[in-house]
């Protein structure tokens, strides 16, 4: 035991080096720009550096192989551990003024591709600090796009791996690649060419090229960061609005069907996947209710600002992904609501996205009826089917083992967010923003968590890599069983 | 569908149920407050409906099916819940929409209610309040010990005599009939033992009788506006607690620890046990925290009125000596969650039952086990029993659909105006068959739109009869045969 | 003695093996003509083809004068009944039989006390494996352990590690090491030769050493032998059938416990009979699933399925993948032999379990026990000195005076409650339970004869 936690330590020292790394283009940014924030970056560079390459020189005899059930821990370490690296540019600079914990809160928002910010005024910042946190998303959303598609299916996570070995679409057939490393580069290829086509196209919608990088980085991390208080309503563009929908809605779908589209150069494979199939049913659905609804309560006066406005805040909050345009906060609070609920559902496995993901919604609203129909039909052999295919006992029990695990962590950490005193309705949103890692609340958390005590917040970063780590990572290692070998 | 059989069910329903506004029509005499024109009537009608479904059908004697028992159930509560509507509206004016749910409230043994001044109504109403509750318990028991389980309802089949953990091969009694009969006895037992303990605490005989009604049914309908605080008794308010803790066990437990004497039966069965750790955990948790945020100026204050809501609350009976709703912190939403939890199956009590919320945890535990062992086949027991795969697949689904039903019900309500907070607060009321709510609605309903009660009636509907038995009837496939 | 053996199988012919050559007369039947030829190619027995359980059969295989019937054929009720025909027919003396299920067993008083069935020994081999492997894992480092004179006097046989304290000295210092522990090694089995110990005999690294002491001292003189093993903790069965299953219901409450099973429906049957042990689904000769639940840290890895080649294969996987112990259930005796020299700790034989139990009510003269040890070591046999110094050859003599065949020695003496390692000066007395080690199986008769009384003693 004792040696493989050695090559843990060896594995993480060497991702410290690796991100260090990531400290370098702000201070290039803060050179260009000469905003004076050039220190902080290099110093967080050298000490993560510093730090990192000690573990791995200390460890550097450790070479025994992890095994699957390591890979818990890696997982959970390596966000945390980077949670905490990436809080130091935050906390050495003096623009932001932020505390450790608010500093913690910020970047694990940013690596978690929550989007949640505690910082009052964004748009005085200096441009090496803006840049930062868009690149800690984007960062982040490399890594679960890894995470997602290679490595939770691998631990059995929340009923994935069987599902996916045993569909017949995409995975079982192309078998996406054998070896993680193999597919992260291509899943990362993919990620970077959406992201640089994204940023082309708010550019040449108009965004400042330093805007249009950098939100890109969050839309297609499915972040929701901005380089601007205002977020997307800052720039009152219904284009930009528009292109923000389509590539928040590409990186909203799993990875793995983009990846198979490329390749076998034709697009027939998004139409065969049922996850994505709902998924886009689901957003049309919620879309067309919310446009109605917001003419009917004469919110907007025609048809066109309803639709469009229904149709951006709903991809964003439906993805999980967090921008919002000025006027959400005045819309009625059932739209809100219901805005917020569609969150929990997220987006689709193998995605940036947060929530419990389209695919398990499925599947649970499969079984609900299922139910039902055994209770008219009791002899009736009545499988839970997806896309044809019947879904598998221990899909289906993991699936509902996580849902219940995920009612339970929610309602806790409600309750504890609630004890300190936050009225019902933040606490609510506060809890389900940061454990969807969808960005921002209701409420008094509507626009930043600035006014969040500490208490409160660091019970929201711990939901935050709940949500991230889906639940059952951070979870398992609590569990006596997974220690007693 | 055999249509001409259900309705001559009904025609004999209702015709035994027009006997019940007979102790109604007595009390306004005695009490002479005028209103026994309106329960003559709602007895003349209720009779004439009654005879005529029978008569017409007087000979369709068909064997009824299970599928028939979906629709016999949701139309039993539905018939009886508008017919115990028409003393208010015959008598007291009301509009449609408030007696019906005042009525739906008594008949599910929810307890929420519309009138803002109860304590000016005349006796005799108040009296029909109380006993459309007790009626509605003796329902539910039947419902619940012995349909349900044959339908299979969401689980419910753990609730079998043959496979539930205590009464491994004997059924209370081998008919519905007769096990109905057998559970009434001890319905009335009970009902008469607390009308006595609260008549020699210090009720009035009329409202000792009247809460022994509602107390039993936990149904939580009271003859005034402060519910149990009027009486600002602590033997009263142990009295109700322990009386509502009972009627929110298992009345086959109840019916076999009375036959065998033996009171360990109740500690040995799992969910029962579970139960009642749960009431003790949440005592604690709610007076320390009461304690803790200065809401009362001593312990014992917090202690008492702690303990209180939270049998109250668990058990879904509704009672209220402080309005849970304005306690501080953390407190409204942990006894929100024992709302959701509920008392066990088997009894008069709403929420989602104990017995599924313990198996659910154990399967979300179960996931986390498996993870560590990914070969390893690892049961849900409960007790020694393991549970079978298609009970479990009924508890999620039931799950599943509970969730959704109270979303679902949240935005509605939000939708016809009501905020974030009274909407869930509506819908834990009435969903959960709680009776007092959150916001807006954390006394009464007094304050809101038809729409937002119309929709209270169908959570409380849903609530009661367990969600499929409701929903069922909305599929297609269910007709289709 | 005249004795019946119902069933050739494996059971019955070893046990025809083993009583033929001392001078009984055996019939054995059984319903297959071909597994008769064999037999009577090779012993010197009668062979009778038919059903056991018939009268006629039993009357023509001489059941009016046989002095024991053995039913071990592959049905516990053919052998149960035969028993009961023996009884009533022919009032057969000592009856024994084979009763596998659980079921009969279970109500064993009952049943076979004397009213139901007249049975005077019922031996089940899977009990006798279950317990078997029982205390060898409750005595951790022991390679066999068999207990003598009702649970007095134990014998373990232990391998001697290089960095025990008597490694390279001789047994003498090993008495003289533990003045206030009574202990005698018995034998030592050193690279397929069994060695006779004497005073001056060094024991060497990666000997057997087997030796005989009271339960209560065995642990010290363990830790002589080889460094103190750590109690045990987690186990693994591969194999959920009934030994399986039973180990694993008597270990889940004072161990960690494992069953893996590949059958879907008996995992599901296990999991459902079992409290605490994890059920695992799957191949034991998976690397994978082993590696998956640490196997480096197993203490003691059981193959129990009725699969010897599984069996084999399994075992030496996990002791290669870092088991600390690991155990075989292996059918046929050729693979026994076979694998004891390899990395398999202990390779249990249900045969020779069975044969072991059944052998001590044949043998004459009051042999209460006979034992084989590991790998035909010796022959360890408990017998009870009856008479006194006239009608006896061991009454009343010190053992140095005691004529015993080539090969013998006498290891411990339990009197009463009282053990005594057995010295050149101790005297044996009557009524005395002796334990004797016996190099040469062939000499067994002769130590019969030893403790036979004389016609003087009636």
């Amino acid at each position: 035991m004792l040696k493989r936690l050695l090559t843990v330590q060896k594995v993480l020292g060497l991702l410290l080096v690796l991100f260090s790394f990531s400290m370098l283009p702000p201070a290039v940014v803060a050179l260009l720009y000469g905003d004076g924030a050039l220190l902080p970056f290099l110093y967080a560079f050298a000490l993560i550096l510093g730090i990192g390459a000690l573990n791995w020189v200390i460890a550097i005899r450790a070479s025994h192989e992890l095994r699957v059930r390591d890979g818990f821990l890696v997982v959970v370490l390596f966000w945390v551990v980077l949670g905490l690296s990436g809080a130091i540019p935050f906390w050495l600079s003096p623009e932001p003024e932020l505390s450790i914990t608010d500093s913690v809160f910020e970047s694990l928002s940013g690596l978690t591709t929550t989007g949640a910010t505690v910082i009052l005024r964004i748009d005085g910042l200096p441009h090496s600090m803006l840049w930062y946190r868009q690149q800690l998303q984007w960062l982040g959303g490399m890594g679960i796009i890894v995470l997602a598609v290679a490595v939770l299916p691998m631990l059995g996570i929340g009923g994935m791996q069987l599902y996916r070995a045993e569909t017949p679409g995409p995975m079982k057939d192309t078998k996406l690649n054998p070896r993680i490393t193999e597919t992260a580069k291509a899943l990362w290829y993919i990620y970077l060419g959406l992201t640089i086509s994204c940023a082309l196209a708010y550019w040449l919608a108009g965004m400042s090229g330093f805007d249009a990088i950098g939100h890109a980085f969050s839309t297609i991390a499915i972040g929701g960061f901005s380089t601007h208080d205002a977020s997307m309503g800052y720039f009152d563009s219904t284009l930009i609005e528009m292109i923000a929908v389509v590539f928040m809605l590409l990186a909203g779908m799993n990875f793995a069907l983009h990846f198979i589209a490329l390749r076998r150069r034709t697009p027939v494979i998004y139409t065969q996947d049922s996850e994505l199939r709902f998924y886009l049913f689901l957003m049309i659905l919620v879309t067309i209710i919310v446009t109605l609804a917001l003419f009917y309560t004469n919110t907007y006066i025609d048809w066109e600002d309803s639709f469009t406005q229904a149709l951006f805040q709903t991809v964003s909050i439906g993805t999980t992904t967090g921008f919002t345009t000025d006027a959400f906060y005045y819309w009625p609070p059932f739209i809100e609501i219901l805005l917020l609920f569609l969150a929990f559902v997220g987006g689709c496995a193998g995605s940036t996205g947060g929530g419990i993901k389209v695919i398990r919604f499925l599947l649970l609203i499969k079984q609900g009826l299922r139910e039902i129909g055994r209770l008219i039909h009791p002899n009736a052999q009545l499988p839970v089917r997806i896309g044809g295919k019947v879904v598998s006992h221990r899909v289906v029990d993991a699936v509902w083992g996580f849902f219940s695990l995920y009612v339970a962590t929610f309602t806790l950490m409600y309750l504890a967010l609630a004890a300190t005193g936050l009225d019902l309705l933040t606490a609510f949103s506060a809890v389900a923003a940061c454990i969807n890692n969808l960005g921002p609340g209701l409420g008094t958390v509507g626009a930043h968590y600035y006014d969040m005590h500490d208490a409160g917040i660091w019970i929201l970063c711990v939901a935050m890599l709940l949500g991230r780590l889906e639940i059952f990572t951070l979870l398992v290692l609590f569990s006596p069983a997974f220690w007693r070998r | 569908m055999h249509w001409r059989a259900i309705l001559r069910l009904f025609g004999i329903l209702l015709l035994l149920y027009s006997i019940s506004f007979l102790p109604s029509i007595l009390v306004s005499l005695w009490y002479a407050d005028g209103q026994w024109p309106a329960f003559a009537t709602s007895l003349l009608i209720t009779v004439s409906a009654g005879l005529i479904l029978w008569l017409s059908n007087l000979r369709k004697r068909h064997p009824l099916s299970v599928r028939d028992g979906f629709l016999i159930v949701t139309l039993f509560w539905a018939v009886l819940g508008m017919l115990g509507a028409l003393p208010f509206i015959i008598g007291l004016n009301w509009d449609i929409a408030d007696a019906v749910f005042e009525s739906i409230s008594g008949f599910t043994t929810t307890g929420a209610t519309v009138i803002e001044e109860i304590d000016r109504l005349p006796k005799s109403i108040l009296y029909h309040r109380q006993q459309i509750q007790w009626l509605g318990g003796m329902g539910v028991i039947v419902l619940a010990v012995a349909i349900l389980p044959l339908l299979g309802v969401g689980g419910m089949q753990l609730y079998r005599a043959e496979t539930s953990g205590v009464a491994k091969h004997e059924k209370p009694t081998p008919r519905i009939a007769e096990t109905a009969r057998a559970l009434w006895t001890l319905y009335f037992a009970l009902t008469a033992a607390c009308a006595l303990s609260f008549w020699i605490a210090g009720m009035s005989t009329f409202d000792a009788i009247g809460h022994a009604f509602t107390t039993v049914a936990t149904g939580g309908f009271s003859t005034h506006d402060a519910s149990i605080a009027y009486f600002d008794s602590i033997a009263i308010e142990l009295i109700a607690s322990f009386f509502m803790l009972a009627g929110g066990i298992n009345f086959v437990i109840h019916f076999l620890a009375w036959r065998k004497r033996n009171l360990w039966l109740y500690l040995n069965d799992t969910e029962v046990s579970a139960y009642l750790l749960i009431f003790l955990g949440g005592v604690l948790a709610v007076s320390i925290s009461l304690f803790l945020a200065a809401a009362y100026p001593s312990f014992l204050e917090a202690l008492r009125h702690g303990s209180f809501q939270v049998a109250s609350i668990l058990t879904s009976t509704g009672f209220s000596t402080a309005t849970f709703g304005l306690w501080p912190l953390q407190i409204p939403l942990l006894l929100i969650m024992l709302s959701f939890t509920g008392g066990c199956g088997g009894s008069t009590a709403g929420g989602i039952k104990v017995l599924r919320v313990l198996i659910l945890l154990k399967l979300g535990l179960r996931q986390l086990k498996q993870l560590t062992h990914p070969h390893a086949l690892i049961n849900v027991k409960i007790g020694q029993r393991p549970i079978m795969e298609d009970v479990l697949f009924s508890i999620w689904g039931f799950y599943v659909l509970y969730v959704i039903v109270c979303l679902g019900l949240t935005l509605a309500m939000m939708a016809a105006g009501l905020d974030l907070e009274s909407a869930i607060g509506a819908v834990v009321a009435t969903v959960n068959l709680l009776g007092p709510g959150l916001g807006v609605v954390a006394t009464t309903f007094a304050e809101v739109d038809d729409v937002v009660k119309w929709l209270g009636v169908f959570g409380m509907l849903a609530g009661r009869l367990e969600i499929f038995t409701l929903l069922i009837l909305f599929l297609p496939a269910y007709w289709r045969h | 003695m005249k004795i019946i053996i119902l069933g050739a199988g494996q059971v019955g012919t070893s046990v025809a093996a083993n009583l033929v050559n001392e001078a009984n007369d055996i019939t054995v039947v059984d319903t297959s003509a071909q597994r008769l030829r064999e037999l009577a190619d090779r012993f010197d027995l009668r062979t009778l083809q038919g059903h056991g359980a018939q009268p006629d059969v039993l009357m023509r295989a001489g059941g009016e004068d046989a002095e024991m019937i053995i039913a071990v054929t592959n049905s516990d009720e053919t052998n149960m009944v035969a028993c009961q025909v023996a009884y009533t027919l022919f009032h057969t003396p000592t009856k024994i039989a084979r009763v596998r299920a659980q079921g009969f067993l279970d109500h064993h008083q009952a049943l076979f006390g004397g009213d139901a069935f007249n049975i005077d020994v019922t031996i089940s081999p899977e009990q006798l494996v279950t317990d078997y492997i029982l205390r060898l894992i409750q005595n951790p480092g022991a390679l066999q352990v068999t207990d003598f004179a009702n649970g007095r006097v134990r014998l373990v046989a232990v391998r001697a590690y290089y960095g025990g304290p008597l490694v390279g000295h001789e047994l003498r210092a090993l008495y003289d090491h533990m003045p206030h522990i009574d202990a005698r090694v018995a034998a030592i089995y050193r690279q397929d030769r069994a060695i006779q110990p004497e005073g001056d005999t060094v024991i060497e690294a990666d000997d057997e050493v087997f030796f005989v002491a009271a339960p209560k001292h065995i642990r010290s003189v363990m830790s002589e032998l080889r460094r103190l093993d750590k109690p045990y903790k987690r186990l693994i069965f591969a194999g959920g059938g009934n030994i399986g299953t039973r180990l694993a219901r008597v270990t889940e409450r004072n161990f960690r416990v494992k069953v893996i099973e590949s059958d879907l429906e008996r995992c599901k049957h296990i999991a459902e009979a079992l409290e605490r042990t994890i059920v695992l689904h799957g191949d034991a000769a998976d690397e994978e699933l082993l590696l998956e639940e640490n196997i480096e840290d197993t203490d003691v890895f059981c193959a129990v399925t009725n699969d010897d080649e599984a069996n084999i294969l399994s075992a030496m996987l996990a002791k290669r993948l870092g088991a600390r112990k690991v155990m075989a259930l292996i059918n046929r005796t050729a693979y026994v032999d076979l694998v004891q020299s390899g990395p398999i700790d202990v390779a249990i034989s249900p045969q020779q379990a069975t044969i072991g139990s059944l052998l001590k009510h044949v043998r004459r003269g009051d042999v209460v026990m006979v034992h084989s040890l590991r790998r035909g070591a010796a022959e360890a046999i408990e017998a009870v000195a009856h008479g006194d110094q006239g009608s006896s050859k061991v009454v009343g003599r010190p053992i140095e005076a005691i004529n015993l065949p080539k090969g013998a020695s006498i290891g411990a003496i339990v009197r009463g409650d009282e053990v005594l390692i057995a010295h050149h000066d101790t005297f044996i007395e009557s009524e005395d339970h002796v334990i004797l080690f016996l190099q040469d199986r062939l000499r067994v008769p002769e130590v019969e004869k030893l403790f036979q009384v004389g016609v003087t003693f009636f």
